[in-house]
Parts: structure tokens; C-alpha cells; sequence
């Protein structure tokens, strides 16, 4: 319902992507009573009746991964039919063009996976992003503030051409909409929020009227009924709540959800080189990691986690002092630079080198100078959250409503758009066997299929986050064996990049 | 033929000889049954009691399979109830039905609706779970049961969905039908032919209810020592999820006797599947095992 909310989160993207992040905008409070009880009286109301639509599917959220179901929906055979609402009050979702080309670059990016680049090429919408700023890179670096180890990581080192894509969100945003306008799939957007949905149980059948006016329909069960803010309601067999990771839908359905928060800010803005930026670069300092990547012409984002006090500090020094950090950050800030030779490392790690992996050789490098920042400064605060359920009758949760990650290592929103993939795949499914695509047992596919997948990528994600953020010598010196362990083996290389691409769905060292 | 389906996957599990030293387990055919086909009666009056005109109608039917439905009719639909496995089935049985009627009556697979246009029945339709994803798939259902209380709730459920109102649900059996000359473009029994008293006539009513090139479709289960074992271990002594009796194992047909059944009944069987059930991750699907539960299709010849 509020697309601010789930693009905003997604600002970070960063590496990370994700969500966690909420920008304290309009977001109204919604006054907890009002909602969750929508009920009958409402339900019989003659008044709204007459005005009140049916829809097969309404995708509360018109947000990044709500606009890639409905172009997933609409580029399946058994779906594309299917009658969708978009509900969202993003005035940019009702023009054709929102972007242009010579805008500057929005701190709010997305690191997009080739598993998401390659979902974007089947749902039509790849080609509307590579109309506007994107950047492949093909080489990342990883190293942290005690010089004791670094790794780095070569497309070509698992036989791929990119590591994966930065893509500003409002590209996404637009090529995703672009892509659902053009296509034929029977969809209105509304532009309003969500206010009230409501589900009632299956009646027993014995006294129904067979009337089949919606109204009915809905006190059987056979329907859920929205209600927005505008004062529009409508009725759909199926509710998707992509409104981010405050969901109302969530939260009206009940769902509820487990997480914690770092205590940990991000800053994110967009800086300038006097050279172009190829490769994604991450360094671990003792508040949290600092991450550089490249979007596109001389442009870079940077996404830098830090205490929630140090955040608002490096929010109001001043542009010079804020790029010297940065600079500092990158360079001999903290710590040494890594060489191989500090730790001995070919003694001590001698063992693990069974297959030295290519870019093994790929020396240290120094990330480039940023000469100039090109956007504000914006923080926000980290958590990550995990809703226990995805799916009920007649809703389903997708992307950040049912998983809010760190954004380290860019996956919020890849893990996202894999949901809505998902989900349009088993809507089809159920469609081929006529099934009713409220059914819960259909929606349990879904969440039986995204579920651990998630989670999996939840507790890496967090497992690193909490590795990275003591500093203590013995957990030191255990980091820089991982990372040399990462450098050096291909196979864990190797997997290591393509569970991180989107490729492989298991851990690590499956 | 009655709420046939619901038999049709517990079967395997509940499906228990009442009592074991009677249970002829190698028997031939169901015709041995003590139910047999009644005669046939006609005119029964629109007025008279329901239940009573479905058992009285002609029918290769066991009176005592109807009274055991007849108890549990009401949970239906209830997807976490008895008929919970039957749910969990039904995608299943469905994606075998699509993919092998789409070839027969060379229907686009692609499409949502492929069935458009043409006429199928369900014999012992139960609560209507497969005449209504059939309705959404397109075709024109008509759902026949022995049960009028099965009639009643199918009816009520599908007239809660637009697409699913159409579906026209009428106690009665296929025999009677078959008297009517009425016709379908595919005659779909799944679960079914192991409550009848005769399979055989049974068959024969499939084939006469089928039109000129049409198809015809039963499932069932298997008298295997492994649907025995199964049946006796988990669903007897264990689960206790059915009342005893709840199948004749005796009464089960294999593969190789329901394809002589057809054949003989005028239905050349030309493709055959078996269900399996995935206790992990309790999911069915579809498999070359025929050793439980299986599905064949067959066309009339000419």
C-alpha cells in the first residue's frame, strides 16, 4: 500500500538491498482499531456495493516486487487473463515516463543477482532497464580493517560473465511499470492506500441465498474485501500483501513476525570518481562495513553501516568532511592495508589451498578516490524481521511484508523478487488444475517453496553481520581464515558466488 | 458410485477387511459381491423420498457404502477434515485429467479454459471436489451421486462461485443416464468403481454414457499386498481413521482386470498412471507405480 515505504526500504540496495531500512515518511498512522475489523456490518453496506469491483487478484503495494508479479502474471499463459488491482499511492505509477535519463543518480539502489537479471529478461522488463543507468560489475573485494586478510571475487571465477547488476530502484521501478503497461494483462491501479481488508470463514453452506452478488460471495468466504482510504472498495479472490516491510496486509491478516534490530544505522548517498568504477567493493571497519558501488558513468553509491550515533554525526559534518572519511574509510583508515605476507599466510593457510582459485593472484587494490558527493545523505536504521507465515486464506506475503534482511551483500530485494516469481508460478499451477487461487493448500506451495530459502539467506546474512561486528583479536584472526579460505579455494569460491547470484538455493557448502 | 471420491485416496490407507478370515483375497471380480445389481425400476416419483429413490434407481451401488457417506457428507469441504487427503489429491488427479483430455480432444494446454465447449460428467461426484476445478477449467460438468445429501452440499458450494454454478448436480446414477441416452464428451469415475456392487455393469454404463470419441476415466486402488498392508497397518491399527469395513479390500480391482473390464465394456484403455503419496512432504504425484492408487484413461472404440 505504500509504495514510499517498500521503495524506501529497498533504498539501500546496495549491496544490500534491502529493506530494513524505513525512511520516516507519511506514513499514516493507521488507527489499529479502525482496521483490523472490517466486518459485516460493512460488508452489507448497499451503498459501496454498487461501486465495489471484483478482481481475481489485488497486489496491495505497487512497489518493485508487487510490479514484477504483475509482470510475471502477465507473462504466463495460464495467468496473464487473471484480473489484477494495484493498489499503491505513488503518483508515479499513474505516468507513463517518470524517469529521465539525465537525472542524477538516486542514492537508492539495488544489486540485482544474474538469478534477478534473468527473471527480468522472462518477465519482458530488462530491456526498459537497460535503456537507463545500470552497471554490471564483474569483480568484487572484500577486506577488512586489521589487515589481516582480504578476498576477491572474479566473475570468471565461477564462469559467469557479471557478478551482478546495480540498478537504481527508480529504473527498476519504471521498467517494471513500463513493462505491465504495455502488456495485455486486465489491471487498474488505485491510487490510494489500503485501509481495511476482511476475510470471513467458509460458512456452512446450508443457508445460502445463491445469490451470487459479490456481497454474498464475501460472507461465504469466497472473497476478501479491501477497503481504501479514498473510500474505494473492492473484492478479489486473492490479496498479495508487497507493501513492504511495515505491511498493512500483514498486519491485518495477522501474521505474525520474529526479528530483532542491530542498533546499527546505514548511510547511504551517491558519490563521484574522476574515473569509472568496475567493481563492488566492501570493507569491514569496526562499526560495520563500508560498501562502494558502481552505478554507472563515474558514479558510485555508498552504503556505510555505523552506531546510530556515529550515523548522525557523519550526516551533518560537511561534504568535505564527509568524503575525506570516506576516502580515509577506504584507504589506511582503521588499519593497515592486507598483504598476503602479514599473516604468513602461505604457511599457515598452506593446507587449504588444495586448488588455488584464479584470481588468487589478483592483488590487493585500493578502491578509487571519491571526489564529490552527488546526492544527500540519508540513514537508516538496520533490523531484520521474518514473518512466520506467508501465506492464509486468500492472502500471501511477498518480498519485504514477509522478510526484512540486512542489507549486506545486496539480497533484500533479489530474495523479493524470487517471492513473486514463486508465487505467479504456483498461481499458475493451480490455475491448470482449476483450483481456486485463494485456496490456502495452494498458497501453503508457495510458502512451503520460499520459506526456507529465505530464512537460509536470513541467518547467512545475519551470521556475518554478527561475525563482522566484534572486534575481539582470536575472532579476528578466525575472519581472516575465512576469508582467506574464500580466496583461495575455487570450489568454495565458487559456490560461495553463485549462492549469492541466486543460482544455487543451497547453503554454501552444500 | 457414490461419494466415491473420498474413498478414493484413503483408500489405501483405511481400506481394512471387515474381517479378515473372510476377506477373499485373491477373489476374482467384485461381481461375487453380495449387493448386486438391482433391477431396473422405473418411474420413481419426483416426490418421494430422496434417498430412497437413489437406492431404488436402478444402480449397481452397496447400500451399506451409501449409508457410510451419507454420515460425513457435511465435511466435505472441509480441507483439514476427513476428506483431507482427498484435498491433497486432487491437484494431482487433476493434472492427470488435464494433461491427458487436452491431448485427446487436441485442446490447447496453454490455455486457462481448455475444456471450453465440452461436455463431462463425474460419476460420484461426492461434495463436487473435481466437478468444480473442471468447471473453471471450462468444461460443462454435470456431477452425478447416489447420495442426495452429497447433492445438496455440491450444489450450495458451487453456487458460491459463478464459474462453478453451472455445474448441474442431480442424485441419481449412471445407469439411470444411460436409460435417458444421455451422452458426454468424457466420463470421468475416479475413486468410485470399488463402492459399486458390480463393476462390470458399472463399466458398461461408463462406456454407454460415452460419446463418439470420447474419453473415459476411472481410478481406483489396487488389491496389492501392498495396499493391504498399508491399509491394515496405518489405517486400522494405528491411525484408526476410518470405521472398519470402510473398503472391501476383496473388492479392489488391479490394473489388469479393470482393463479387461473396459475392454470388454467397448473402452480400449491407452494410458495408465499411478499415484503416489510423499509422507515428507505430503504431497501426491504422479507416477509409473501402479501399485496403490491408479488413474487410466481409455477411449470407446468404434
Amino acid at each position: 500500500m505504500n509504495r514510499i515505504i517498500c521503495c524506501n526500504n529497498r533504498i539501500f540496495a546496495t549491496k544490500a538491498g534491502s529493506n530494513v531500512y524505513r525512511l520516516r515518511i507519511p506514513w499514516r498512522p493507521l488507527s489499529n482499531d479502525a482496521a483490523p475489523l472490517l466486518s459485516s456490518q460493512n460488508a452489507g453496506n448497499p451503498e459501496k456495493e454498487s461501486e465495489a469491483k471484483q478482481y481475481d487478484i489485488a497486489i496491495v503495494g505497487g512497489g518493485m516486487v508487487g510490479l514484477a508479479l504483475a509482470c510475471s502474471l502477465a507473462s504466463r499463459p495460464l495467468t496473464r487473463h487473471l484480473n489484477v488491482a494495484i493498489i499503491d499511492s505513488n503518483p508515479a505509477l499513474g505516468r507513463k515516463h517518470f524517469i529521465k535519463k539525465e537525472d542524477l543518480p538516486d542514492p537508492r539502489v539495488s544489486t540485482i543477482t544474474p538469478a534477478t537479471i534473468s527473471f527480468f529478461k522472462d518477465i519482458g522488463a530488462w530491456q526498459f532497464v537497460e535503456q537507463h543507468r545500470h552497471a554490471y560489475f564483474d569483480k568484487m573485494q572484500v577486506w577488512d580493517y586489521t589487515g589481516l586478510s582480504y578476498a576477491k571475487y572474479n566473475a570468471r571465477d565461477a564462469d559467469k560473465e557479471v557478478l551482478g547488476c546495480v540498478v537504481e530502484n527508480k529504473v527498476l521501478l519504471s521498467s517494471l511499470l513500463s513493462r505491465v503497461q504495455e502488456t495485455d494483462l486486465p489491471k487498474k491501479i488505485y491510487p490510494s492506500r489500503l485501509n481495511s481488508m476482511s476475510i470471513l470463514p467458509n460458512s456452512s453452506s446450508s443457508e445460502v441465498d445463491s445469490t451470487l452478488s459479490m456481497t454474498a460471495l464475501f460472507t461465504h468466504g469466497r472473497l476478501a474485501k479491501l477497503e481504501l482510504e479514498d473510500g474505494n472498495s473492492l473484492y478479489a479472490k486473492l490479496v498479495v500483501g508487497a507493501d513492504g516491510g511495515k505491511s498493512r496486509v500483514r498486519e491485518l491478516a495477522g501474521f505474525r513476525t520474529t526479528g530483532w534490530n542491530y542498533s546499527q544505522n546505514a548511510i547511504i548517498c551517491t558519490v563521484e570518481h574522476d574515473v569509472e568504477n568496475h567493481c563492488a567493493w566492501q570493507r569491514f571497519l569496526p562499526s560495520g562495513p563500508l560498501a562502494l558501488l558502481p552505478i554507472g558513468d563515474k558514479f558510485s553509491n555508498i552504503v556505510w553501516t555505523m552506531s546510530p550515533k556515529e550515523s548522525s554525526e557523519f550526516k551533518s559534518i560537511t561534504e568535505d568532511n564527509f568524503l575525506k572519511a570516506v576516502n580515509r574509510a577506504l584507504d589506511y583508515g582503521y588499519g593497515p592495508h592486507p598483504t598476503p605476507s602479514i599473516l604468513g599466510s602461505s604457511d599457515l593457510f598452506s593446507w587449504l589451498k588444495g586448488g588455488i582459485s584464479k584470481s588468487a593472484n589478483d592483488c590487493f587494490e585500493i578502491p578509487p578516490k571519491v571526489i564529490k558527493l552527488a546526492s544527500e545523505r540519508m540513514a537508516f536504521p538496520l533490523s531484520l524481521r521474518h514473518a512466520n507465515d506467508y501465506a492464509s486464506k486468500r492472502v500471501a506475503l511477498i518480498g519485504d511484508a514477509a522478510h526484512t534482511v540486512h542489507p549486506l551483500a545486496g539480497q533484500g530485494v533479489n530474495l523479493g523478487f524470487g517471492d513473486a516469481s514463486t508465487l505467479s508460478s504456483v498461481i499458475s499451477e493451480g490455475i491448470a488444475v482449476g483450483a481456486d487461487i485463494g485456496e490456502v493448500s495452494l498458497l501453503k506451495k508457495y510458502e512451503a517453496d520460499r520459506k526456507p530459502a529465505n530464512v537460509m539467506m536470513m541467518a547467512v546474512l545475519d551470521g556475518f553481520q554478527k561475525a563482522y561486528s566484534v572486534d575481539f583479536g582470536p575472532l579476528n584472526i578466525l575472519r581472516a581464515a575465512a576469508f582467506h579460505g574464500a580466496h583461495h579455494i575455487s570450489p568454495l569460491k565458487k559456490s560461495i558466488i553463485s549462492y549469492a547470484s541466486g543460482e544455487t538455493r543451497l547453503p554454501l557448502f552444500a | 458410485m457414490a461419494s466415491s471420491m473420498f474413498l478414493a485416496q484413503r483408500r489405501w490407507f483405511l481400506s481394512l477387511p471387515r474381517n479378515l478370515s473372510n476377506a477373499r483375497f485373491f477373489s476374482a471380480l467384485p461381481s461375487e459381491h453380495p449387493v448386486s445389481v438391482s433391477g431396473p425400476q422405473n418411474n420413481v416419483g419426483p416426490e418421494s423420498n430422496k434417498f430412497e429413490k437413489a437406492s431404488s434407481a436402478p444402480s449397481s451401488l452397496k447400500e451399506p457404502e451409501l449409508a457410510k457417506f451419507s454420515a460425513i457428507a457435511d465435511t466435505w469441504w472441509d480441507s483439514e477434515g476427513p476428506f483431507k487427503p482427498l484435498h491433497k489429491m486432487n491437484p494431482t488427479r487433476l493434472a492427470f485429467l488435464r494433461s491427458t483430455l487436452c491431448r485427446h480432444f487436441r485442446k490447447d494446454p496453454l490455455s486457462a479454459r481448455p475444456f471450453e465447449g465440452l461436455r463431462f460428467i463425474d460419476v460420484g461426484c461426492g461434495g463436487g471436489i473435481l466437478s468444480e476445478p473442471l468447471a473453471r477449467m471450462g468444461a460443462t460438468v454435470t456431477g452425478i451421486d447416489a447420495i442426495e445429501k452429497n447433492i445438496k452440499i455440491a450444489r450450495l458450494h458451487a453456487n458460491l462461485d459463478p464459474t462453478t454454478s453451472t455445474i448441474e448436480y442431480c442424485c441419481t446414477t449412471a445407469e439411470k443416464l444411460v436409460e435417458e441416452q444421455r451422452k458426454f464428451d468424457a466420463v470421468i469415475a475416479l475413486e468410485v468403481i470399488e463402492h459399486v456392487a458390480d463393476a462390470a455393469e458399472f463399466c458398461k454404463s461408463l462406456s454407454a454414457l460415452t460419446a463418439h470419441e470420447g474419453a473415459t476415466v476411472v481410478s481406483t486402488i489396487n488389491r496389492s499386498m501392498r495396499s493391504y498392508a498399508t491399509a491394515i497397518v496405518a489405517a486400522e491399527y494405528l491411525l484408526q481413521w476410518l470405521p472398519k469395513g470402510t473398503h472391501q479390500w476383496s473388492s479392489f480391482l488391479t490394473p489388469e482386470e479393470l482393463t479387461m473390464i473396459l475392454k470388454r465394456a467397448g473402452v480400449d484403455v491407452k494410458e495408465m498412471a499411478g499415484f503416489v503419496y510423499n509422507p515428507l512432504t505430503g504431497r501426491w504425484s504422479l507416477s509409473d507405480d501402479i501399485s496403490v492408487n491408479f488413474i487410466a484413461y481409455g477411449t470407446k472404440e468404434k
